[in-house]
């Protein structure tokens, strides 16, 4: 364990690192976009010359750039994500109330994509270049090379508007007083719809994955050995080969549930999900630079969780690669 | 709805009004409203300031004109076409120094307090005036609002400013909000702002951001009987595609502002139980026009301008990316405007002979690979219909040997290259019509506006006798004369096209057949829909 909590401290020092720049790094790339916050607004009022310089007053945008990320990352020492122009409330509380759609979108996606697409990459895997390998290779890579938004409007037109067995998008019934077990079963009834879009897609990967990690280790002497040793083919599968070809598929879950965060921003706004990518979208939108900021520290602050979860259970599934980081 | 109209002058319409307001549920429909219900509406925005008296745009006016009400409401057949509201009359001034308005009685605020004139000089004089996107221009000589009793205000100006201006302004600029609310702290900085008081026939109840609005009924609203709905509520779908399905799916029963895309129309008025509603957007005409850069060389040259008017076929435009939900353009007063359009204009046939003659004539000759010169285009990224526009330009310059290279923007950043950098030769916009050309019209060809001014004169276009004109009407007092001068402005504008106007359109709602009583006003979507009702 304490070569866990090793790792653990090394991470964490690094990750500051990381965020930091990616702060100063986003600010900029937002700050070199033509149009700031006021622009953005005054497309939907108008104004004249005295309300704009009004506005950029009081939005602290007559600053220079140098001065205001010097405000924000003061402002972030003391853990203070600042105020949201668009949204006129402070950026905490906004990002609170979307970050559990979000993690719950991406984490049933997750489970679905990972769970699902190992469990058919068995399947497919147990005998490589037979008849259901080849079917579910075709049936996954097809699915993989459907673009989310078009897919979840595929699903949205079949199940919500002509079956209508699910609804069309949100993340619960609006406006109902909905508590506990009946809320949980109603958001999960929202969620059947964009987990599977978002899910459908990403499955290809990991079900690809651990079929030629299989075909790998089939080839392996311990599996002829196994053979030998008169075990099932069932026991074989499961317990050698699939096993053996696991551990990538980790390493795959850590690049992959960054990816999907991307991927959500689409399918939230395909589905009307009040998540964090629509509101980074939004955010781009009104040039609401400390919103964005927050977003994506948010966002960083997860991958790099994400990513240290993934070393740890590497750590302890693979002996191997925890020894020699923290030996060194 | 009309029952306190006490003036003489106003006594016929006022009588008329009333028995069209009294007989227009029966027409048509012969049954009496049912109370009740829940009307369930697509809302593509989330409006970062819900105050209708600070932000007076579209995007407001949908959710908080039932919560905040205005002195006047537009009306099909008003005198002046108004509608009474929270003034029951409204009279000027000959010489054009006051204004005085009768309130209603016995309206109250949500909370329960008396609404009076004192409410209505202070949102007068402490929002409309110095904070109000449009209010800043039309009530800049407001000087000070006199309150003789508590249904009694009477405006002052400094300089004579035209009754028909103040008229014309009150169904988008008068939200009158509660002076007991806004008086202690920041106007701009009120909870109030995002959770708006007023008078109006819907109470503002909750806000789930990225989900939904709710309004709930207000028991002592001063219509008689109304309102008739028990609930509104906005959900917010983002996406382009949500709101047809949704209302296929009933999960919505309404879709104003075109929220369903006009490709879909044609597919989604056979849904049956759903309609395709064209009608009360009559008073928010937007206008597609080219803003022009006066700067450019070649288009500061008069011929090269009308070479470009035409080269555009108008009613291509209207039929096939408008699909025929547009009208075409003669200048820059939208056809439907009753008081001051005028069609006697010179006009622009589509000729490309014409156009290829006439850049000959401005010595602009072509080169040996067609093109004469290049431009920068830029469509504004707002509606398709603008970016749709945008391309076909592209093809009609190229007929006349113009070769316009395309910029895309975001809205943010379009708005800061055109109206604040000018790095534009043209470009593609949709200046709005509010009922009069001073309100937002005139700035589009006025000189002497600071830079970065939105949907105003920034191609440094610069005409000293429009000046003049314009600087004159804005002061001419008699509606008569006034309407007239403003005939004049539109032909001057259309001789030398400072801009192009090319189309107007308003928007579409998409109904479920059971809602009624909608589109009864020219800003329907944006009124406050005290008469509406669901059926069944």
């Amino acid at each position: 364990m304490t070569r866990a909590l090793t790792l653990l401290r090394r991470r964490l020092v690094g990750s500051i690192f990381v965020l930091l720049i990616v702060v100063i790094g986003t600010f900029l790339l937002l700050e070199a976009a033509p149009g700031d916050a006021v622009d953005a607004y005054i497309v939907s009022t108008g104004g004249d010359a005295g309300m704009i310089e009004l506005l950029r007053h009081r939005w602290g945008l007559d600053q220079t750039e140098l001065t205001r990320l010097a405000n924000y990352l003061w402002a972030l020492l003391h853990l203070d994500l600042g105020q949201s122009v668009t949204f006129s409330r402070p950026i905490r509380d906004v990002i609170l109330e979307r970050l559990p759609n979000t993690l719950l979108l991406m984490g049933s996606a997750t489970v679905l994509s990972f769970g699902l697409g190992s469990a058919l990459g068995i399947y497919a895997g147990a005998r490589p270049g037979g008849f259901r390998d080849r079917l579910l290779s075709i049936g996954s890579l097809a699915l993989h090379a459907v673009p989310g938004f078009w897919l979840g409007l595929v699903l949205i037109i079949v199940f919500a508007v002509d079956l209508r067995w699910l609804p069309i998008g949100g993340i619960e019934t609006l406006v109902s007083a909905k508590t506990g077990l009946e809320r949980a079963a109603d958001i999960a009834r929202h969620l059947v719809l964009p987990v599977s879009a978002l899910g459908f897609i990403y499955l290809a990967l990991y079900l690809r994955m651990m079929r030629a990690g299989m075909a790998e280790v089939w080839r392996q002497d311990f599996v002829l050995a196994a053979r030998a040793k008169g075990l099932s083919r069932r026991r074989i599968v499961l317990h050698h080969v699939a096993r053996n070809a696991l551990l990538p598929l980790v390493t795959m879950l850590g690049l992959q549930s960054v990816q999907m965060l991307g991927g959500s921003v689409v399918i939230e706004s395909v589905f009307s999900v009040p998540g964090l990518g629509r509101l980074a979208q939004e955010a781009v939108a009104a040039r609401d630079t400390p919103l964005l900021l927050g977003i994506i520290l948010t966002s960083a602050v997860l991958v790099v969780v994400i990513n240290l979860l993934v070393d740890i259970a590497y750590a302890l599934l693979d002996p191997r690669v925890g020894a020699s980081e923290a030996g060194a | 709805m009309s029952d306190f109209r006490i003036s003489r002058r106003t006594m016929l319409a006022g009588s008329a009004l009333l028995l069209a307001s009294t007989a227009m549920p029966t027409i048509g429909w012969a049954q009496t409203p049912k109370k009740g219900g829940r009307l369930d509406v697509a809302a593509d925005s989330e409006p970062r300031n819900l105050n209708p008296a600070i932000v007076a745009s579209n995007g407001v006016f949908f959710i908080s004109s039932k919560i905040v009400e205005t002195l006047a409401e537009a009306s099909f057949d008003g005198k002046d076409g108004l509608d009474p509201r929270l003034a029951v009359n409204w009279e000027g001034a000959t010489d054009g120094l006051s204004v005085t308005f009768k309130l209603r009685e016995g309206v109250k605020w949500h909370d329960g307090k008396p609404f009076t004139s004192a409410d209505v000089a202070f949102s007068a004089l402490q929002i409309w005036k110095p904070l109000q996107n449009l209010g800043r221009t039309v009530f800049k000589d407001l000087e000070a609002v006199d309150t003789p009793d508590e249904l009694t205000a009477v405006f002052k100006f400094t300089k004579p400013t035209p009754f028909q201006l103040i008229r014309n302004a009150l169904p988008a600029l008068s939200s009158v909000v509660p002076k007991h609310v806004y008086e202690t702290g920041k106007i701009e900085d009120n909870p109030a702002n995002n959770a708006p008081v007023g008078t109006g026939p819907f109470k503002f109840a909750d806000y789930k951001p990225g989900q939904y609005y709710r309004l709930e009924k207000n028991a002592d609203y001063w219509g008689k009987d109304q309102p008739y709905l028990d609930e509104i509520v906005y959900q917010v779908l983002p996406d382009r595609t949500s709101a047809a399905s949704a209302l296929e799916a009933e999960e919505i029963q309404l879709a104003a502002f075109s929220a369903v895309p006009l490709a879909d129309l044609d597919r989604i008025s056979k849904v049956p139980g759903l309609k395709v509603i064209t009608k009360g957007y009559e008073g928010l005409t937007y206008q597609l026009v080219v803003e022009i850069n006066h700067r450019r060389k070649e288009l500061a040259d008069l011929k090269v301008r009308q070479a470009i008017a035409h080269a555009i076929d108008k009613d291509f435009v209207v039929k096939r990316v408008f699909l025929g939900y547009a009208a075409t353009a003669t200048g820059p007063v939208p056809k439907n405007d009753p008081q001051f359009y005028t069609a006697d204009v010179p006009t622009y046939a589509f000729d490309v002979a014409r156009a290829n003659a006439l850049l000959d004539e401005a010595g602009y000759k072509k080169n040996d690979d067609g093109k004469r010169f290049s431009l920068r285009l830029l469509p504004a990224p707002y509606f398709n219909e603008t970016k749709q526009f945008g391309d076909y330009l592209r093809q009609a310059l190229a007929a006349i040997g113009i070769d316009a290279q395309l910029v895309n923007n975001d809205s943010a950043a379009h708005i800061k290259a055109v109206y604040t950098d000018h790095a534009f030769d043209l470009a593609v916009g949709p200046p709005v019509f509010r009922g009069d050309p001073a309100i937002s019209t005139t700035i589009l060809m006025q000189s002497g506006i600071p830079d970065g001014v939105p949907f105003s004169n920034q191609g440094g276009y610069k005409n000293d006798d429009l000046d003049a004109l314009i600087a004159k009407a804005s002061e001419t007092l008699d509606t008569a004369a006034r309407t007239e001068l403003y005939k004049q402005f539109q032909k001057k504008v259309a001789e030398d096209l400072p801009l192009i106007n090319i189309a107007e359109w308003s928007f579409i709602s998409v109904a479920r057949d059971t809602v009624r009583n909608i589109a009864d006003n020219p800003r329907w979507a944006v009124s406050s829909w005290a008469d509406t009702w669901i059926e069944g």
